[in-house]
């Protein structure tokens, strides 16, 4: 992989460089990633990472909240825009080897909203995807219909790992037994899970979370949190690299913190507004032309000896 | 004499009245009691957040928001399916007491109903 750019120095000696970040940030619309190596960031071009194509790399895509089912006026098409979605997904540099898809599938956990995504992924070239669910899939049956189709090996809610090219991948649950007024929940069952599941992997496995609500506080007053994820990452605190790959918020955020990069996906349905901009976390309109701008797609690429997952957000526009 | 009579009929008259009115505000009164009390759901919230009703009232939660929500009783006394825009869902309260409920999708959408 060639190294176009290397951006050095820590100049608040706390191991971010700021300055470094924004630059490379600036440079995420144009096919560059940033990679974090240490708590300094490196850039590097995806054309050549495409190029060399080396043996125990691993390409992934995210979507997210898909809302299959969903026709008010923030999006009347939002089959139109899932496969937009595909659509950008088959265009990646590196074809993904498979697809996350971080759940709200559906909009009413109805059958034919799940038959419908079903339909549409059939035409992304990655076949395998694997899914997590979110509260919208688990109503009225608390999630039978969603099990029944996507969680053969899983446990409990819906819970799962599984391993890829060195790198173990954790599918969690957090959208079940919801208190009231209380943020997303991970429960006892599913964290001594967790807890037996990592134990016995080396500290350098590179470990991928994926789970629906935001597993790091991004804003309570909406439930935009999980309220025992600092149990679940303290199980991981032993490892080099974790990614922590959410969805639920409609929009894309990222947090470092450590070990630890936190990202939240878009949606293929519709956006919702920042945290308390405006009264309530709901479905936000834009106009039109601007709708496939706010709604995107991840691309996650790992490289055999980085320290971290090249984690690279487009929209659909 | 017939003076005397006319006052007699006007009160008994006038106590008619009265009667009829009180029983027109018992009957009303026990009609409120028994009638749908509504409670609007939009914006991720409930309205009112706080419902008092007499014990019997039937109370209509209807999703005016344009996501979906359930209305769920934190002690498992009743539970609505997920209610798409415009759905309803109603319960009656036949016992005393003080009723928690939630979101279960949002639960951070908490009301409570307050039974007389």
């Amino acid at each position: 992989m060639k190294n176009t750019d290397l951006i050095l120095h820590s100049h608040d000696h706390d191991g971010v460089d700021r300055r470094g970040f924004l630059k490379c940030m600036a440079w995420a619309g144009t096919g560059l990633f940033c990679v974090v190596k240490g708590g300094v960031l490196q850039s590097f071009s995806l054309g050549h990472h495409s190029d060399h194509g080396m043996s125990g790399d691993l390409s992934f895509a995210q979507i997210s909240d898909s809302h299959m089912g969903f026709n008010k006026p923030a999006n009347t098409d939002v089959v139109g825009t899932l496969k937009t979605a595909v659509d950008r997904i088959n265009q990646f540099p590196t074809e993904p080897e498979f697809i996350l898809h971080t759940g709200d599938i559906t909009h009413l956990s109805r059958p034919e909203e799940f038959d419908t995504v079903d339909q549409i992924l059939k035409s992304a070239k990655p076949k395998d995807v694997f899914y997590v669910p979110g509260e919208h899939d688990m109503l009225n049956d608390d999630g039978k219909e969603f099990r029944e189709r996507y969680g053969k090996n899983s446990q409990g809610a819906g819970w799962y790992s599984f391993d890829k090219k060195g790198v173990h991948f954790v599918g969690l649950v957090n959208v079940v037994n919801l208190k009231a007024g209380g943020l997303g929940t991970l429960g006892p069952e599913q964290l001594d899970w967790l807890q037996r599941d990592v134990h016995h992997l080396k500290h350098s496995t590179p470990i991928v979370v994926f789970a629906h609500i935001p597993l790091w506080s991004i804003y309570p007053e909406w439930g935009w949190g999980t309220e025992d994820s600092a149990q679940a990452l303290g199980y991981l605190k032993k490892f080099g690299s974790v990614t922590v790959l959410n969805g639920h918020i409609h929009q894309t955020m990222q947090k470092v913190e450590g070990n630890v990069t936190f990202h939240t996906a878009s949606s293929t349905a519709f956006p919702q507004p920042q945290p308390g901009k405006a009264e309530s976390p709901g479905p936000m309109k834009v106009p039109a032309e601007q709708l496939r701008s706010v709604l995107g797609i991840t691309d996650v690429n790992y490289v055999q000896g980085q320290h971290s997952l090249a984690v690279v957000d487009s929209t659909l526009a | 004499m017939r003076a005397r009579v006319f006052v007699v009929i006007l009160a008994l008259f006038a106590l008619a009245f009265a009667a009829f009115g009180l029983a027109s505000t018992a009957s009303a009164a026990a009609t409120a009691q028994k009638a749908d009390s509504e409670v609007k759901i939009d914006n991720f919230t409930f309205g009112p957040g706080t419902m008092t009703v007499q014990t019997g009232a039937t109370i209509t939660w209807t999703n005016h928001d344009d996501i979906p929500h359930t209305v769920m009783s934190t002690d498992g006394v009743f539970r609505s399916r997920a209610l798409d825009t415009d759905e309803k869902f109603s319960y009656t309260f036949s016992k005393a007491g003080v009723y928690q409920y939630y979101c279960s999708i949002h639960p951070k959408m908490t009301g409570q109903v307050v039974v007389k």
